[in-house]
């Protein structure tokens, strides 16, 4: 992508909807003076129709369209609640709904392209869907002026009604076909944050999606059901890069309820009237795999090769002072290593799509995530204009990565799929659970050897040398994401540690292994975070000092790092790392996608591991617009990543993924749940996402907790690994 | 393929199917109710959890040959008092995320509430720790049935 300023832009365009039999009032408000692209490949042809994020209809409803995907983070709420601030609307008259793939109008401000990720939802939108809400606004007051005959100076609006002091009173919609008429006003007036009603109110809003997720009428891309669809299962190589030699089907096309059967480029597929015909066929395939170009290294081997590249110098990241002449001079030494598993995102829906190619048009319909090279790849495919394709983007049962795919991999099978068995049916590709656990792109595997120096109670060098994959390389986003032929998403988080230590170097060895990796709720932080807050937990134990007094000492120029950490440690109470009997806290502070969270984690040891009692946790992301879905997310992100440092790891044996299904993938349940309470810390920062931060402080903390209570501090992940269900 | 009649919901619906065919997928593709969810179709995550006589139950894993005379309650068909307060307490407490699992944790946590209307956290645990939610939205489910449970106490 190729970023660049461009000047503030007249707010141009607008049109005219309808939506059911609502007249609707249109706005398209552009964003001014932030780098961005317009080169993105499906930009040019793309048809642009639906010129809005805000739909007001008869019934006073007011729809905003999110160009991010809602996967429980919240950001139909987020969107709703920014327009509706400006636009003076009651909360109850608020909507939602997913934007189509359109990336023209519904970019990511941040990456250029229509796209959800980097916990960007909110940060990206605070100041276009204020905007939006705020032209609305006027446009409206400007009709009710213009009706009332009255100055529009003199009008008021409150909670969806427009007011006048003569009496005369109206909702929106009957305003909204006329100030469709309008021109859209260029610089609507914002808010002064004193006047929010909304924005950063406790208890303001309510979820949007809660009611349809509570009574089984929200829709997902496996309810999908147009009439004629066909259920499709591929049955893929079960090494990364293996293609089919041979197949026979005889046995699988016998299946009452197939309806075909096609070699794909992942494998074959099977086309059947539902998921257990499909699946019945899928298991009855007789394939010979061609495994010449597999990866068919084991985790085992890939350790070892790994292990011995971390006691080499990799590629220089960063480095101040000479470590090792600090390490000459004496004093004590320091050696860590952590080994971090391969990790499956497992959403709770596991991966899907669906489409329906009707020869020249196309229309798919799935929880995608980046709508913009997904859109391109399947015109692509088909050989369509991507004006003929339409896509549209639906909820999704938890993604945490998984479905923001740089590879377009599932939009391509689904096209190519379609393509197979031609143009009619509509088609519904479904992934097993252990499809999905076993298809790779997971969190990359990898290794960070540490090392310190502490001398008069104080860390006077530190070294950390990475070894892993990159997820960037031959993506899109290599070009954004690289430095100097490095992937900053491998290093992200070690490369600028909130401590000031005078000897400082970080390298890293970006290895390839044929194994597809992408980034995972919190990218590199997954294991930089660890990686470092429990290493500078170990050098401040040996350095005899307190873990929240040692590394407030070392924060000096990093305010908000601790900010977050004094918040934590008086909302925990801390009186350092012993408690009662038993019992241990442990504490570490992470900063991600420039938000702070501290998490106070007390513990003590069970019968088969280390049981979590509590956890505090204080969060700063600037303008806090949802506090509600704020502290859900950090209560979210805690029990995400304790599941995964305790059990999660996928392993290869012999290049084949091992776990398939969560029996031994393991997750967290309910019993193993801490109790979690969340200070979000008041600021008046840009506003910065929670999707992802609640995550990589959680698993330092266990791990210093567990020092604490004189166990060894768990260096290779999880921290229970033959644990199943 | 076999032709089998099954009560759900108060109405008996006919299919034609593979007598192997998992509950869940009779309840999907064939009736075509679909707030029963696939997560990992080995009795695992309870995504797919519904009341079969009012006891829950995962529908991937029992063949629909195997259902009987037996009467489904799918989440489109809750309407026991239980039910209805569980669905309010999870409203007041915003407590889906994702909601791709919240049919099945709203299932069981109702089937709780009908056997013991005032459960302890042990209870939950011992009556909830069948229902994965990747999201982690455990700490809200937990308040949300002791919710449940004190606005039926009337």
């Amino acid at each position: 992508m190729n970023a660049h300023v461009k000047p503030a832009t007249e707010l141009s365009r607008r049109s005219l909807l309808k939506a059911g039999a609502g007249l609707v009032l249109g706005v398209y408000v552009a964003r001014s003076g932030i780098a961005f692209a317009e080169d993105a490949p499906a930009a040019k042809s793309v048809n642009i129709v639906p010129n809005t994020f805000l739909v007001i209809g008869k019934d006073d409803t007011v729809t905003v369209l999110c160009k991010h995907i809602e996967f429980g983070q919240g950001p139909f709420t987020g969107m709703a609640t920014l327009v509706a601030e400006e636009l003076d609307a009651d909360w109850a008259q608020m909507r939602a709904d997913h934007a189509p793939s359109n990336p023209v109008l519904y970019k990511n401000l941040l990456f250029g392209v229509q796209g959800t990720g980097g916990s960007s939802a909110i940060s990206n939108s605070y100041e276009q869907m204020r905007k939006v809400g705020a032209a609305a606004r006027e446009m409206l007051v400007a009709v009710a002026a213009d009706e009332w005959k009255v100055p529009a100076g003199e009008i008021t609006v409150e909670k969806g009604v427009i007011k006048h002091a003569s009496g005369k009173q109206s909702g929106f919609g009957a305003f909204a076909e006329k100030a469709m008429q309008l021109p859209v006003p260029a610089n609507p007036k914002l808010k002064d944050p004193s006047e929010f009603k909304l924005i950063g109110k406790e208890g303001a809003v309510k979820r949007l999606d809660t009611i349809a997720k509570s009574n089984g009428t929200a829709e997902y891309t496996l309810d999908i059901h147009d009439p004629g669809t066909l259920t499709v299962l591929v049955a893929r190589s079960p090494r990364f890069g293996g293609k089919v030699a041979s197949f026979d089907a005889s046995a699988a096309k016998a299946v009452p309820g197939v309806f075909d059967i096609k070699e794909v480029p992942n494998g074959v597929a099977v086309y059947a009237e539902g998921f257990w015909p499909a699946k019945t066929a899928r298991d009855l395939l007789k394939i010979s795999w061609d495994d010449s170009k597999a990866e068919k290294r084991g985790t085992d081997q890939l350790l070892n090769e790994f292990r011995a590249l971390s006691k080499t110098s990799g590629a220089l990241v960063k480095q101040e002072g000479d470590v090792e002449a600090e390490i000459a001079k004496g004093g004590r030494l320091i050696e860590t290593e952590f080994v971090f598993p391969y990790l499956a995102h497992a959403p709770m829906e596991p991966i899907n799509a669906f489409i329906h190619w009707k020869g020249d048009t196309a229309s798919a319909r799935y929880g995608s995530q980046f709508p913009t090279p997904d859109h391109a790849v399947i015109a692509q495919v088909l050989g369509l204009d991507i004006s003929k394709v339409e896509l549209k983007t639906i909820l999704a049962g938890g993604s945490f990565g998984r479905r923001a795919q740089q590879s377009t991999h599932v939009a391509m099978e689904l096209a190519q799929a379609a393509k197979a068995i031609g143009p009619g049916r509509p088609i519904k590709l479904v992934w097993t659970r252990e499809d999905d656990m076993r298809a790779g792109y997971y969190r990359p595997f990898g290794v960070h050897r540490m090392r310190g120096v502490v001398r008069d109670g104080k860390i006077v060098a530190w070294a950390d040398t990475i070894v892993g994959q990159s997820i960037m390389k031959g993506s899109p986003f290599e070009a954004m994401t690289f430095k100097d032929g490095l992937d900053s998403t491998a290093y992200e988080g070690s490369n600028d540690i909130p401590y000031a230590v005078p000897n400082f170097r970080c390298d890293l060895h970006q290895v390839d292994v044929g194994v597809p990796v992408l980034w995972w709720r919190s990218v590199g932080h997954t294991h930089t975070g660890y990686a470092v807050e429990a290493f500078v937990d170990q050098l401040l134990e040996a350095a005899g000092q307190d873990p929240v007094e040692g590394r407030l000492a070392m924060m000096a120029d990093k305010p908000r790092h601790a900010g977050v950490l004094k918040a934590v440690a008086e909302l925990a109470n801390w009186k350092g790392a012993k408690v009662e009997a038993g019992r241990a806290r442990g504490v570490a502070v992470v900063e991600s996608f420039n938000t702070f969270v501290a998490q106070v984690v007390e513990l003590s040891m069970g019968a088969d591991g280390p049981v979590v009692h509590k956890v505090w946790c204080a969060v700063d992301c600037g303008v806090a617009v949802n506090p509600d879905i704020i502290r859900a997310q950090m209560e979210g992100g805690i029990g995400f990543a304790l599941g995964h440092i305790l059990y999660a790891q996928q392993t290869l044996d012999g290049g084949v993924p091992v776990s398939g299904n969560f029996n031994t993938y393991r997750s967290l349940r309910i019993n193993e749940m801490p109790e979690v309470e969340v200070v979000v810390v008041p600021s008046t920062e840009k506003p910065s996402g929670v999707g992802e931060p609640g995550v990589p402080p959680l698993g330092p903390a266990v791990a210093n907790a567990m020092a604490k209570l004189g166990l060894p501090r768990p260096t290779q992940l999880p921290i229970r690994p033959g644990d199943t269900a | 393929m076999a032709a089998f009649t099954l009560k759900i919901n108060g109405r008996e619906h006919q299919i034609d199917v593979d007598p192997n065919t998992p509950l869940l997928w009779a309840i999907r593709d064939n009736v075509g109710l679909t707030g029963t969810k696939y997560g990992c179709g080995v009795a695992q995550c309870g995504a797919c959890t519904v009341h079969l006589d009012g006891q829950t139950l995962r529908s991937c894993s029992l063949p629909v040959s195997a259902v009987g005379k037996s009467e489904v309650t799918t989440i489109e068909g809750l309407n026991s008092k239980e039910g209805g307060a569980v669905q309010k307490a999870w409203a007041a407490l915003d407590v889906p995320q994702c909601g791709y699992c919240q049919s099945g944790q709203i299932m069981s946590a109702t089937a709780l509430l009908e056997l013991n209307p005032k459960p302890s956290d042990q209870d939950i645990d011992l009556a909830m720790n069948g229902n994965l939610c990747r999201c982690a939205t455990y700490v809200r489910i937990r308040a949300a049935i002791h919710a449940a449970a004190k606005s039926l106490e009337g």
